[in-house]
């Protein structure tokens, strides 16, 4: 099918953006790289009047350091992300789960905060951003606001998006130089949709866990932070009964989905294997795969 | 609405003027306006891989861009990929020589990937090309044999041979 029709502004910068984006208040969507908005308008899912594209916002392309933070704004895609080195040194659990995504020609195009705010339930980076304690920037013509990405995320597809609102940028904790992550994930294909999948990230201090954050999409109707496993874990040595008591705690915490791929006892058997696994390797990668 | 939207493009090396609906798919545009038909259709929501293009040098499905936003974008399609009509470029050599295809609905987006694959990595390991082609779908070859064309396209590359 092809898409209903619709107006395109695109403007030079952000403010036209905003100014866009507040004259067609609920008629309007973001464009960015178009990789979840427009399957869905080609199936006419969605038809919105109005697409403001950001694409020639140079000034919404930037990924820097700030603080103890690493941001990222809403024009940076994904495959650039994947391979930038502020991303590999202080966001190893990012730089691990960019793979997943989706195939590298989406990835060139698809954007980190547009995925964000799509906020598909099985979708990796909301998982990643609770795990790595992102805040979203998010912009309107009233001005900024701030938001934990717990609090960002309402349900499937759901963000506290306003009309006229777009996200402007994510800003991700830096993970320690002495922290552990990992991002595992199963799907029906590698780099297809995901079934099931973890973001994990830890620090052992005398061998034993003084920190741990546990994200998982395909738990619940959208990505969550699991805080009845990080507290079986913390304050443990990671050893083979600490690592089944998690999982149980996880396995108990969750209410993952049934759909056509996985029912949900097949999902919550397979997040806990997944959480084992990457506690144990805690390499950012599957043992076997990496790119 | 209705409004429509002047946009220039490079496709295949040619300078391109169009004035198109915001609506106009990549893809159609390359088919129905260039008639520039290998690049073909088979999902139009990005699963498929059928009608994968490069843009800006980097693979890109066409049934997922709007032409009016790519002012001043290069674009390459299969048409472009063989050095001449009597010659055929080492991918699609190896393709023909592995019987990597059978209807060959999937191939050219198979070809463009490949591409991109091999330019970033020229002798990759079977993981990765597997990993690389994971989201193209053929319903003919069963795979096999798009895997070993990408192999031994690789190695003609690296060669500087046939394939
Ligand atoms: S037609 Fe574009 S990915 Fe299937
Ligand atoms: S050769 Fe027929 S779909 Fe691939």
């Amino acid at each position: 099918m092809k898409p209903a029709p619709f107006a395109l502004a695109q403007p030079d910068d952000l403010a036209g953006v905003l100014a866009a984006l507040a004259r067609h208040g609920e008629a309007a969507r973001v464009l960015a790289g178009g990789q979840s908005l427009v399957p869905l308008m080609n199936l006419r899912l969605v038809r919105p009047a109005m697409l403001v594209s950001i694409n020639r916002c140079a000034e919404l392309a930037f990924t820097e350091r700030r603080g103890d933070r690493l941001v990222l704004g809403a024009l940076v895609r994904q495959a650039e992300a994947e391979t930038h080195p502020l991303v590999r040194a202080h966001c190893p659990l990012l730089a691990a789960a960019l793979p997943w995504l989706g195939p590298q020609a989406t990835r060139n195009r698809g954007t980190l905060c547009g995925s964000l705010a799509h906020a598909d339930p099985l979708a990796e980076l909301p998982a990643v951003a609770l795990a790595l304690e992102a805040d979203m920037l998010l912009a309107s013509q009233a001005g900024e606001r701030r938001l934990p990405a717990s609090e960002f995320f309402q349900d499937a597809l759901t963000t506290v998006l306003r009309p006229g609102e777009m996200v402007r940028a994510v800003a991700f904790q830096a993970q320690a130089g002495d922290e552990r992550s990992a991002f595992l994930e199963i799907g029906n294909r590698e780099h297809g949709f995901a079934v099931a999948g973890v973001a994990v990230r830890w620090r052992l201090e005398a061998e034993r866990c003084a920190f741990a954050r546990i994200a998982m999409l395909g738990a619940g109707p959208v990505a969550c932070r699991v805080p009845a496993a990080e507290a079986a874990i913390v304050g443990r040595p990671l050893d083979a009964g600490a690592i089944a008591e998690v999982v149980e705690a996880a396995r108990a915490a969750v209410a993952p989905p049934t759909d056509v791929h996985a029912d949900a006892d097949y999902r919550r058997h397979a997040l806990g294997v997944l959480l084992a696994r990457a506690l144990r390797q805690g390499d950012g990668q599957w043992a076997s795969g990496s790119r | 609405m209705g409004e429509r939207i002047e946009v220039t493009l490079t496709v295949n090396q040619r300078k391109r003027r169009a004035q198109v609906e915001p609506r106009l798919l990549l893809v159609d545009y390359l088919r129905h306006e260039l008639g520039l038909k290998g690049t073909h259709v088979g999902c139009e929501q990005g699963a498929c891989g059928a009608c994968t293009v490069l843009l800006d040098g980097r693979t890109a499905r066409s049934c997922l861009h709007f032409v009016a936003a790519l002012d001043g974008a290069q674009i390459r399609t299969v048409e472009d990929v063989a050095p001449s009509p009597e010659l055929l470029h080492p991918i699609q050599q190896a393709f023909h020589r592995q019987h990597a295809l059978q209807c060959g609905y999937c191939t050219p987006g198979f070809v463009m990937t490949t591409l991109e694959l091999l330019a970033g990595n020229p002798d990759p390991s079977q993981t990765a090309i597997r990993r690389a082609l994971t989201n193209n779908l053929c319903r003919c070859t069963g795979y096999a044999n798009i895997v070993k064309a990408v192999t031994a396209a690789g190695k003609a590359l690296r060669e500087g041979s046939q394939a």
